[in-house]
Parts: C-alpha cells; sequence; structure tokens
C-alpha cells in the first residue's frame, strides 16, 4: 500500500536492551571504560537511527506502522476475536518523542559516565539506564495501548531500581517502594481503561479504537469519559500529578542524572504523551478535558508554592518538575496538544539541563545539596553557572528562551479554550510569577553572594569537560528550542504545531490503516465517510491578543524574578523576616501542606494496622495457620489413640483380628439376610 | 435343622472355644491345644461340608482332613518341641513371663 522502506523500528527499542543484557549479565567483571562504553553505544545507535529517520521524514508516507511476523496475544470468542501485536508506529507525534528520549537520554549517559565515576556498582547504574531507555522507547513507539503498558510498567520498573540505586540507604530503598506504589494505583486506572476498550472496541490498537470512536459522531461521553478519567489516573501516577504526585520529591533519592533523565525530562511525560496520544478519546469527553485541566492547574500551583521555600537544590527542582507537569496537563486539558507536546520538548531540555547543572553543583561541592549552605559559585564554576543561567531564564519563560514561547502558547491556548477557560488561566499566570520567584531564588542562593557554608568550600571546582559539554548542549538548546515553535503572533510560523497536525488534527481516516488489518474493513471505510470528530469547539483568538497575552506573562515573571532578586541579592535578611512574619503560611509550605503526613494517616497508618492486627493477626496466624495447626492437632490425637492398638502384643493382635472377622461374618450374615 | 448347620454350629463353638483358650491362656502348651482346637474345628467343617455338600462322591474332603490332621501332627511336634526348649531355658511356660522377660 505504502512505498516505505523497511525502517527497522525495532531496532530502536532493542539495542539499548542488548546494551542492558551485556551490562547486566557481565559488567560485574568489565572494566569502567567497557561498560560505558557498551552503554554509550547501544544508546547512540538508536539515536543515529532516529536521527536518520528524521531526516527522511518527510519522504515517508505515515503513518507507518511496523508488526512483527508473530502476533502475540489473539483470543477468539464466537463473536468477536482480539487481538494485540508487537506493532510499531511511527508519526510525527512519535517523532517528537523519539528525539527527544534518544537525544536528551544519550546526554545524559555521557554525562554519568563522569558523574558516577567514582561509584560503587557503576555497571549496575548503566545496566538500568539502558532498560529505561528500551522500555521508554517501547512505551512511544508502541502502536496499542497494551505494548505501551508494557513500556509504562517498565520504565516504572526502571524507575524504581533507579531511585533506589542506593540501596544500602535505607530512605533511598524506601523512596523507591513509595514511587512504585503509588505508580501501581495509576496502573490500576490504566488497566481498567484498557478493560473497558477491549470491551466496547474489542481491540487496543490506537488506529482501531480511534477510528471506531470517528465511525460514531454521536458517541459523546459516557463510558469515553469513564475511559478517560481512568486513563487520566494512570497519568496522574506516572506524570506526578495530584493526587499521586508525592512520590517524586522522594524519587530524588537517586543519582542525580537518574533525576534529569527519568524524573524530569522523559519518563515523567509519559502521562502526558499518552493523553496526546489519545486525544481522540478527550476530545469527546469535555467532562473528562475539565477535569485535566483542573488538575494540571492545581497542580502547577500548588507544586510552585512548595518548591518557593524547600532548601534541597533537587527538591526544588522536583516540585518544579511537577509544577511543569501540570502545565502540560493545563494544555492537555484544553485541548492544546501541539503546546502540550511543544511544553514537553523544552521542558526536558531546560529541566534536563538543570538538574544536570544542579548535579554539577553538588558535584563541585563534594555532596552538598542544601541552597543555605551554597552561594558565591559564580565565578568558582563559570561554564555551569552559565549553562544553568540558561535554563533558569527558559524556565522563567523569558524571551527568546524557549521555555517563554510553550508557556506561552499553554497560556494563551488555556484561556481560550471552553473546557479551561480565564479562571485556569490566571492560576497558571499567577504560577508564571511563582515559577519565576523560586528559579531565581535557587539562582541567587547557589551563585551569588559569599558562600555561607560552614568554614568555605573545600576547593569548590569546574567539572571535567565530559559533564560540561551535555550541559552546554542541553544550554544551547535551552536557549533555542523554542524557536521551532513561535507563534505567527510573535513573527514565526508555528512550525512545531504544524508538524504535529497530522497527528492531532485529521481523524483517523484509511490511510491511517496501513497495513493487513482486514478484520473490520467495512467499519474503517465507514469511519473514513463519517464527520471529522468535533473537537470542542474554540473561539479564534486574534494576534494582538496573543500578543497582550505574551506580554502579560512576561510582566509576571519578571516580577517573580524582581522579588528573587529583592530578597536573595538585595536585602538577603528580609526572607527571613517575612517568613517570620507569615508564620502558618510560611510553616505550611516548608511542611509541603502536610500532605505526606496527611496521606501516611489517612492511607498507610489504617492500611498498616489493618494488615498488622486484622489480615495478619486474625486471618493469616488465627485462621489460617490457626487451621493448619488445628489439623495438625486432630492428626496428632487420632495418632495417640490409635497408637494404643499398635501394641506389639501378638495376641492382642490376633484378638483385634478375631473381633474383625466376628464383625465381617456379622456384617455378611445380616447384609445377606436383609437383601433376601 | 439340618444336619450340616448341625455340624456347622459344632464347628463353630469349637473354634470359639479354641480362639478363647489361644488368645486368653496364659501356659503356652494350653495355647497350643486352643490352636488343635480351632484345626479341628475347621476339619470337621470339611468333613461336613464334603458329605452334605453336592459332590459327596469322591473322598476329596476326607483325604483333605487326613493331610490336615498329618500337618497338624507335625505342627504340634514342633510347638511341643519350641516350648520345651524354651522352658529348659527359661524354667517356665507363663507367656506372660516370656514377653516380660523379653522386653
Amino acid at each position: 500500500m505504502t512505498g516505505n522502506p523497511s525502517l527497522h523500528l525495532w531496532l530502536i527499542p532493542l539495542l539499548p536492551f542488548l546494551g542492558f543484557l551485556l551490562n547486566g549479565l557481565l559488567g560485574r567483571h568489565l572494566p569502567k571504560a567497557l561498560v560505558s562504553t557498551i552503554a554509550l553505544l547501544f544508546t547512540a545507535a538508536p539515536l543515529a537511527l532516529v536521527a536518520g529517520i528524521a531526516l527522511r521524514f518527510s519522504s515517508l508516507t505515515l503513518p507507518y506502522i511496523e508488526r512483527t511476523a508473530m502476533p502475540w496475544i489473539i483470543t477468539s470468542t464466537a463473536t468477536s476475536t482480539f487481538r494485540a501485536d508487537f506493532a510499531f508506529l511511527l508519526d510525527p507525534l512519535t517523532l517528537v518523542m523519539l528525539l527527544v528520549v534518544t537525544g536528551v537520554g544519550f546526554l545524559i549517559h555521557i554525562y554519568s559516565v563522569s558523574y558516577m565515576a567514582h561509584e560503587e556498582g557503576y555497571w549496575r547504574y548503566f545496566a538500568y539506564l539502558n532498560l529505561f531507555m528500551f522500555f521508554m522507547l517501547t512505551l512511544v513507539l508502541a502502536e496499542n495501548f497494551l505494548l505501551m503498558f508494557v513500556g509504562w510498567e517498565g520504565v516504572g520498573l526502571a524507575s524504581y531500581l533507579l531511585i533506589g540505586f542506593y540501596f544500602l540507604r535505607e530512605s533511598a530503598a524506601s523512596a523507591g517502594i513509595k514511587a512504585f506504589l503509588l505508580n501501581r494505583i495509576g496502573d490500576f486506572g490504566f488497566l481498567l481503561a484498557m478493560f473497558l476498550m477491549i470491551a466496547h472496541f474489542g481491540s487496543l490498537s490506537y488506529n482501531r479504537v480511534f477510528a471506531a470512536i470517528a465511525e460514531h459522531p454521536q458517541m459523546q461521553g459516557g463510558f469515553l469519559t469513564a475511559i478517560a478519567l481512568l486513563l487520566l489516573l494512570g497519568a496522574t501516577g506516572k506524570s506526578a500529578q495530584i493526587p499521586l504526585y508525592v512520590w517524586l520529591p522522594d524519587a530524588m533519592e537517586g543519582p542525580t542524572p537518574v533525576s534529569a533523565l527519568i524524573h524530569a525530562a522523559t519518563m515523567v511525560t509519559a502521562g502526558v504523551y499518552m493523553i496526546v496520544r489519545s486525544h481522540t478519546l478527550f476530545d469527546r469527553s469535555p467532562f473528562a478535558l475539565g477535569v485535566v485541566a483542573v488538575i494540571g492547574a492545581a497542580t502547577a500551583l500548588f507544586a510552585a508554592t512548595v518548591a518557593m521555600v524547600q532548601t534541597d537544590i533537587k527538591r526544588v527542582l522536583a516540585y518544579s518538575t511537577i509544577s511543569q507537569l501540570g502545565y502540560m496537563f493545563l494544555a492537555c486539558g484544553a485541548a492544546a496538544y501541539s503546546a502540550a507536546i511543544f511544553h514537553l520538548v523544552t521542558h526536558a531540555f531546560f529541566k534536563g539541563l538543570l538538574f544536570l547543572a544542579a548535579g554539577a553543583v553538588i558535584h563541585s561541592l563534594g555532596g552538598q545539596q542544601d541552597l543555605r549552605a551554597m552561594g558565591g559559585l559564580r565565578k568558582t564554576i563559570p561554564i555551569t553557572f552559565w549553562t544553568m543561567s540558561a535554563g533558569v531564564f527558559a524556565i522563567a519563560g523569558l524571551p527568546p528562551f524557549s521555555g517563554f514561547f510553550s508557556k506561552d502558547a499553554i497560556l494563551y491556548q488555556t484561556f481560550l479554550s471552553p473546557t479551561a477557560g480565564p479562571i485556569l488561566w490566571f492560576v497558571g499566570l499567577v504560577t508564571v510569577l511563582l515559577t519565576a520567584f523560586y528559579m531565581f531564588r535557587l539562582w541567587y542562593l547557589t551563585f551569588f553572594a559569599a558562600s555561607r557554608a560552614e568554614g568555605g568550600h573545600e576547593h569548590p571546582h569546574e567539572s571535567p569537560w565530559v559533564m560540561l559539554v551535555p550541559l552546554i548542549l542541553l544550554g544551547v538548546l535551552s536557549v533555542g528550542g523554542g524557536w521551532i515553535g513561535i507563534p505567527s503572533a510573535l513573527g514565526g510560523s508555528g512550525h512545531f504545531a504544524h508538524f504535529l497536525d497530522p497527528v492531532l488534527a485529521a481523524p483517523p481516516s484509511p490511510s491511517y490503516e496501513e497495513t493487513r488489518i482486514t478484520m473490520d474493513e467495512q467499519g474503517v471505510a465507514r469511519a473514513a465517510a463519517a464527520s471529522t470528530p468535533q473537537a470542542p469547539a474554540r473561539p479564534a483568538g486574534n494576534d494582538n491578543q496573543e500578543r497582550l497575552f505574551s506580554v502579560l506573562s512576561v510582566i509576571m515573571a519578571l516580577a517573580g524574578w524582581f522579588m528573587a532578586d529583592l530578597l536573595y541579592r538585595r536585602k538577603p535578611g528580609m526572607a527571613g523576616q517575612l517568613a517570620q512574619r507569615a508564620g502558618g503560611a510560611y510553616e505550611l509550605l516548608v511542611n509541603k501542606y502536610w500532605i505526606d503526613q496527611l496521606y501516611n494517616a489517612l492511607i498507610v497508618v489504617p492500611l498498616l494496622f489493618l494488615t498488622r492486627y486484622l489480615l495478619w493477626g486474625a486471618v493469616d496466624s488465627g485462621i489460617i495457620n490457626g487451621s493448619g495447626s488445628a489439623a495438625a492437632g486432630t492428626v496428632r490425637g487420632l495418632g495417640a489413640l490409635v497408637q494404643r492398638v499398635q501394641s506389639g502384643n501378638i495376641r492382642s493382635y490376633a484378638g483385634w483380628l478375631a473381633i474383625g472377622a466376628a464383625a465381617l461374618l456379622l456384617l455378611t450374615y445380616f447384609g445377606f439376610s436383609m437383601h433376601v | 435343622m439340618t444336619p450340616l448347620s448341625g455340624c456347622l454350629l459344632v464347628a463353630s463353638m469349637l473354634f470359639a472355644v479354641g480362639l478363647a483358650g489361644a488368645l486368653t491362656r496364659r501356659n503356652a502348651i494350653l495355647v497350643l491345644v486352643g490352636i488343635e482346637l480351632m484345626l479341628n474345628a475347621a476339619n470337621l467343617n470339611f468333613v461336613a461340608f464334603w458329605r452334605y455338600g453336592p459332590h459327596a462322591g469322591p473322598v476329596t474332603g476326607m483325604v483333605f482332613v487326613l493331610f490336615s490332621i498329618g500337618v497338624a501332627a507335625a505342627e504340634a511336634a514342633v510347638g511341643l518341641a519350641l516350648i520345651l526348649a524354651v522352658y529348659r531355658h527359661t524354667k517356665t511356660t507363663d507367656l506372660r513371663q516370656l514377653i516380660r522377660r523379653r522386653q
């Protein structure tokens, strides 16, 4: 049907998996240089493949679907067949995700070579990192929800392993468990959503599900809302949104490059990707979109307020990540999917950069993570300073840095959207101010004024070039990465949004149905005939309005910068006074709204109580164990009774024999007489 | 009462007496006597079934019983010899004492 050459998409995830196998099985016995060579090679290879695909992307017929010859799951009933394949899908959205994952992933691998050089379990670290790449690439390449779920679970596993990398530290081990368990709650939603899809559409393949939806324009709300909300639950788990976000700050127990790769740039954006991927579904349920928007806006604001007062540099960045993910959800909720993906990309650049730079700062201070013990590093580590500044300006949303364009797109679209609206836009705008404030606070505390360390730093030193090169590359991307999506109102061409148009705007059509699905050709044909599904109508904005909004958000960002400047540079004592005056409010923020304690009291403690006393105490040791020992006791008692018969006295045996014979005789006699 | 059932009744009484003797007597010789009694009850059954059974012609039953008596005589000789040997060794034929000593 199409003249595409085979692209061998399956190689892209499989190569990192080979790297994982090599390092995982043999790495213990290999020298460090070889371990890192293997890891880098098997990450560079998929990057090269993806780059090759990107270069000839315009000549491909899209979407391109690749299936393995063997079906994965086939179950048939009398009326229907359910089938899931190892199938990979390539379209503009996948390509964007692939470029981000392999590109940022590769840079962070390079950085790790130096950052982890002196750590125990070097080979283990790189094996896990390659494993993560394998699952993440599977997730974005999958052509059906089931294969996506495999990747989804896999990245969760890799994340767990890497959070608990320093497993001898109890806090790291329990942070890993916390992340795993909270993700489990989300996965439960994802699973239920898949069951509903199987029940209603008989398939989990993207184009079959979406074609089925397109086929029935009258299908609105109802079970589609249920599926969308369940998918959203899955997304809140993976992407650390309210109410399941609490694992991400704790995930900072892992090595810093891991925080950069998994807990900032790639894995946590999987939820956003999933929602954008299934946008056809969300478009049909304004209610679900509204919920997505509210969750996104609430998370953005909430996490930004917490980030303002944290003192651990990585925790500030963690809450900032949650907040930025909130923006992406807000964009999804406003049905501005291209803006969400745009922000996902720029965020991957600048947040990856910020984490790596924070890692370099921590590295240069010999492991110090507390902002209160930093300061004055501008002169001693200039390259780190300049690259991190690029990240700070980008996340604060100042033009012409990348974050400005993506954040602006989100805010403007939010304002216009019927599912989000001006109130959520205002929340987003306030968050811009808070974002600028906490990022510049971090910036000032780290790099300006004099060192606040006890007795000064022990020779802070610039990181080696292996770490600086990824920083510089990401710095360049953080500055210029946004220029691919400059809207027409600001003199650009909105190239990024147009690039994604085929995925986000077009309904599934027969050309979308590329390969050998023959079960329901008619349904697909009908889908093409049916009218375009109506996304929630959006009033058209105009350029002047859009410019005004841009100016507004820049003013907010500058205001945030000004506040941080005032509090942390010009009048250093004022922050403390302010905190004292705010009293309760400050306490509330420092303790992160006591959410951890709340969850602990509401869920963990009752659950533990229930498990310990009811399940363990009563059910397990009482009923299950008890029934076991009761059975054993009965047998033992009976045995003791019967044991007496085995006296060893031959005459008593003979006596029993005689009694038995007599009994049999009687039985036979009476038995016969009864029958005769 | 048919002659057969009369014979069987006598045989079963004989058997019961023999069994009781074999199980309850302390003296080993009397236990042996009890066993002989049970054996003879069985012999009596043989003869009765042969005599009143459907094939009374050939002397099968009689031959059986003669064999049985012969074997019983041999067995009694062996049993008595054993008891004598035990008696020489332990100076008693009381089974209870013998068991107790063994323990």
